[in-house]
């Protein structure tokens, strides 16, 4: 989709090129951060694809289309581009800041007006914010309102430099999980400049990481970078907890899960504490026909004959098959019985994680 | 209490309101060739101003202007100029008095046309060629609405020197109210001196309220609700005045 080719770029005549020699291919609906110490020339690498730089050297080509070639200003109306101070006009409402680039490539008024309707759907913005000027809104809808109009013309193609950067931590964390729920609907090619690694290992299907000079040390899935960094350069950039950063990118559906202790209601209290005991756990599940009532242990069967004649008792936390194994970690060392405990939708059971089976997928 | 009542005396004598040395003919030449020197000058500076703003080239050319433009008294440029178009262009004090305010005019235009196309936040403006915007529109959809308060603050600044100023024609037997004041000096008739400096001061106020009426009226809106919100200082361009 998107193919950069022996690009360097040299700003003035002398000294050392922002970007020297770097080629890479971005596959059609995938996101590919760019990330780097600042002077690494990611934002250049970016503003090359979209011509607000022009490449000293080399060819890029995008959707089959040599860049270089084309009208900068045709070209630039069909891909989206969103920037960290977003740099919406102050002087127009909201709703004209959206059909800014409809406007441009020449839509009448009533293709305008439904199509900054959906937008504002997609962004879940609020209808009254479109009669607002920007100066009104917080950071936030902001930020949203810079994606809805570089979406507005659906563009193949998205450049995005930093554009949750400017924004606190709360909010920040909230695009970001937006952005990741649009782009699996509307699956665009995404590039992305950050030089936060953990937004790059959260949104990234791959990440790209430079060094000075435009210099790429590693593009690879996050996963695969935390694993398998290619060289010193790599590691220090991820930096520490790698590990704990893995496994916010593993599901639980991704790894098998142990059955763990489990009983029927109908199940006699001697066979029930026959379980107990095998999984040494202290307690065991209770489920009926796959659903997942609680748990019994020892003093909750006291004196009962059947395990359905107690109540059993609710788990206070479970993950979801969805769930990172980051967070089933978090359920284990935070419970007082040391595993985490898998529902599916409906509370059916799927089975129980411990810290010994997650450890074993951090290292393997 | 006399000289007042004498210049109030003159303003209102009918037999000052007709006849080529009236009040009304010397009013209308007045703001005449003020309102010509204002538009030749903008004619010429205004698009040089802005096309300095958009490129960022030729900063070093408006600046210099503006500090020229500011250090030549306006006096010294008709005593110039008067000379060299005598017997060139007719009509005796008229063209040296055009030229002259036509230079003062230039500077505030300029440097403020500048300036205010340079204020406009330079991230908007990639963001708006990012979003492909060629150089014309985003000159034409951001830079100027969002200056229009400075570049009406410039024109503003220079039409109140240029009214001001043009009292000064008269010197040169130019047109306009400046008649009144040097016949008035010449022939001691103080009232006469009084009643012109009257009338220039009454009309260059106008057109100091006329401008800033204008100047509210093309700030763009940035809220929903409330008032337009008021225009910046003039920054660079302080009022000349003669």
């Amino acid at each position: 989709m998107i193919s950069l080719q022996h690009v360097s770029k040299r700003f003035g005549s002398d000294g050392a090129p922002a970007v020297a020699d770097l080629s890479m291919e971005i596959e059609e609906g995938e996101t590919v951060v760019l990330v780097g110490p600042s002077g690494c020339g990611k934002t250049t690498t970016m503003k090359m694809i979209n011509r607000l730089i022009e490449p000293t050297s080399g060819s890029i080509v995008v959707n089959g289309t040599d860049v270089l070639r084309q009208d900068p200003v045709q070209l630039r109306r069909g891909i989206g581009y969103v920037i960290q101070s977003i740099g919406l006009l102050p002087h127009r409402t909201i709703a004209e800041n959206m059909a800014t680039v409809p406007r441009l490539v020449g839509w009448d008024d009533a293709r305008i007006h439904k199509r900054v309707e959906e937008l504002t759907a997609i962004l879940e913005l609020d209808q009254e914010l479109l009669h607002r000027y920007p100066g009104e809104l917080s950071g936030g809808q902001r930020q949203r309102v810079g994606v809805a109009r570089a979406l507005a013309v659906d563009p193949p193609v998205m450049l995005m430099d930093e554009p949750f950067g400017a924004v606190d931590p709360i909010v920040r964390g909230r695009l970001q999980e937006q952005f990741l729920d649009i782009q699996e609907r509307l699956k665009k090619t995404v590039v992305f400049v950050t030089h936060d690694i953990d937004e790059a290992i959260k949104i990234a299907d791959r990440i790209a990481i430079l060094n000075k000079g435009g210099v790429i040390e590693q593009y690879a899935p996050p996963e695969e970078i935390l694993r398998d960094p290619a060289n010193d350069f790599v590691e220090r950039f991820v930096g520490s907890e790698r590990g704990l950063k893995r496994l916010a990118l593993i599901k639980v559906s991704e790894i098998e899960v142990e059955e763990g202790p489990v009983v029927g209601p109908s199940a006699s209290v001697e066979e029930a504490i026959r379980t107990i005991e095998k999984h040494d756990l202290g307690w065991a599940s209770v489920v009926e026909d796959g659903e997942l009532l609680g748990w019994v242990d020892g003093a909750v069967l006291e004196g009962r004959r059947e395990v359905g004649e107690a109540t059993p008792r609710r788990f206070s936390a479970y993950v979801t098959a969805d769930s990172s194994l980051r967070q089933a970690l978090d359920s284990i060392v935070t419970s007082r019985t040391q595993v985490a405990v898998v529902v599916s939708e409906g509370q059916r059971y799927l089975g129980i994680l411990t810290l010994e089976r997650i450890s074993r997928e951090i290292v393997s | 209490m006399d000289f007042a009542l004498d210049t109030f005396r003159w303003l209102t004598d009918p037999t000052n309101h007709s006849g080529p040395n009236g009040i009304p003919v010397r009013l209308w030449e007045h703001v005449q060739v003020s309102f010509l020197a204002l538009f030749l000058a903008t004619l010429l500076a205004l698009p040089i101003g802005l096309l300095i703003g958009h490129t960022g080239r030729g900063e070093f050319f408006a600046v210099s202007v503006a500090n020229i433009g500011r250090a030549l008294p306006s006096f010294g440029i008709l005593g110039i100029v008067f000379p060299l178009t005598l017997g060139v262009l007719p009509g005796f004090g008229y063209y040296p008095t055009l030229i002259a305010l036509f230079l003062l005019a230039i500077p505030p235009i300029l440097t403020n046309a500048y300036v205010g196309v340079q204020n406009v936040d330079r991230e908007t403006v990639e963001a708006a060629r990012g979003m492909g915007m060629s150089g014309r529109q985003v000159l034409a959809k951001l830079e100027v609405p969002l200056a229009a308060p400075l570049i009406v603050a410039g024109l503003r600044t220079s039409a109140v020197a240029v009214v001001a100023t043009a009292t000064l024609g008269a010197v040169a037997a130019g047109p306009g109210l400046g008649r009144f004041i040097i016949d008035g000096f010449v022939t001691r008739n103080l009232a006469k001196a009084a009643g012109g400096a009257v009338l220039v001061a009454v009309l260059a106020i106008l057109t100091e309220l006329a401008f800033g009426l204008l100047e509210r009226s093309l700030t763009p809106r940035t809220s929903s609700q409330g008032r337009r919100r008021t225009p910046r200082a003039g920054g660079i361009a302080t009022p000349e005045t003669a």
